[in-house]
């Protein structure tokens, strides 16, 4: 079986140095290239973490305006694109305390035990799942089972998995250590791949043939 | 190898940082498991149907709006000089 790879095609980082100095010196200009490259990144991780649009417009704006206002301490150690991720995952989580006061939202908080993400549904999926529904009903569907998760285990999920991190450009966007980055990001996976095979696992029919259970969003 | 040790090594399986020994125990239990076959299978499809998903893609329109504000803002910014933190 093989691996998944990575499709995040990285900028060279010496190009993106010049940039971050340029706009450091003041060129709004070269900050609005960062702009142009990050934003949809930004975008879709703040809205996986607030699961709100409307906040995740608002991260964007506060999260770019954050690292113009404070390139300064921006030392280069880091690639720029995941010190802009620390301060976006910050603002989004700010906005879902916001939101959700009764509930403590920290991206420390622990998960109860390994039990939790034990796979339930172990039946094999339709060939090509995603084929059963319609774009629509696929994001409906990818949308509700990613909200289910804590807030912890989507952010790691979104860095890791939707957004390419490495691991340790994760554990340093999140503060956490990368054994901690592992264990959510394992439990993210089995438990959406749990929720996911509600929707996608192979039916058979009265016969003994595997029946596709798409419903009438058949495409 | 016992199911639940399959399951903690599937992240670094999938993202293939294991080493060689480790992997071959994994592929051999494969070969036999189909519970923890389709565990690993279903989870790869899991990431791939995310990672290829589209979800929450920005409109151009909104994209245009918010970058026409940031830098907006950032102009007024340089303006005021650097922010105090």
């Amino acid at each position: 079986m093989s691996t998944i790879q990575n499709r995040v095609s990285e900028p060279p980082v010496s190009d993106e140095l010049a940039l971050v100095q340029a706009a450091k010196a003041g060129d709004v200009g070269a900050f609005e290239e960062l702009v142009r490259r990050y934003d949809r990144n930004v975008f879709r991780i703040a809205q996986h973490i607030t699961q709100n649009r409307e906040d995740a417009e608002d991260v964007v704006q506060d999260a770019f305006l954050k690292a113009y206002g404070n390139l300064n301490q921006f030392q280069g150690q880091s690639k720029f694109y995941t010190w802009l991720v620390r301060i976006a995952v910050n603002e989004a989580l700010m906005k879902l305390r916001r939101r959700r006061p009764e509930r403590m939202v920290s991206l420390d908080e622990d998960v109860k035990t390994e039990e939790d993400s034990l796979p339930r549904e172990v039946a094999d999926w339709t060939p090509n799942p995603e084929q059963q529904y319609s774009q629509a009903e696929l994001r409906d569907i990818l949308s509700r089972t990613i909200q289910g998760l804590p807030p912890s285990f989507r952010t790691v999920f979104v860095l890791r998995d939707v957004e390419g991190l490495s691991t340790e450009e994760t554990a340093e966007a999140l503060e956490l250590s990368i054994p901690a980055v592992k264990s959510r990001l394992l439990r993210a996976r089995l438990q959406l791949r749990d929720r996911l095979s509600r929707y996608f696992q192979r039916r058979e029919s009265a016969d003994g043939r595997p029946k596709h259970d798409g419903g009438d969003g058949n495409q | 190898m016992k199911c639940t040790e399959f399951l903690q090594e599937l992240t670094n399986y999938l993202d293939g940082v294991i080493d060689d020994r480790t992997k071959a125990e994994l592929e051999d239990h494969l070969a036999w498991c189909h519970n923890c076959y389709v565990v690993c299978d279903t989870t790869k499809k899991t990431i791939e149907i995310y990672r290829n998903s589209q979800l929450y893609e920005l409109p151009e329109d909104l994209r245009t709006r918010l970058r026409t504000a940031i830098v907006s803002k950032c102009h007024a910014k340089k303006k005021t000089g650097p922010e105090r933190v």
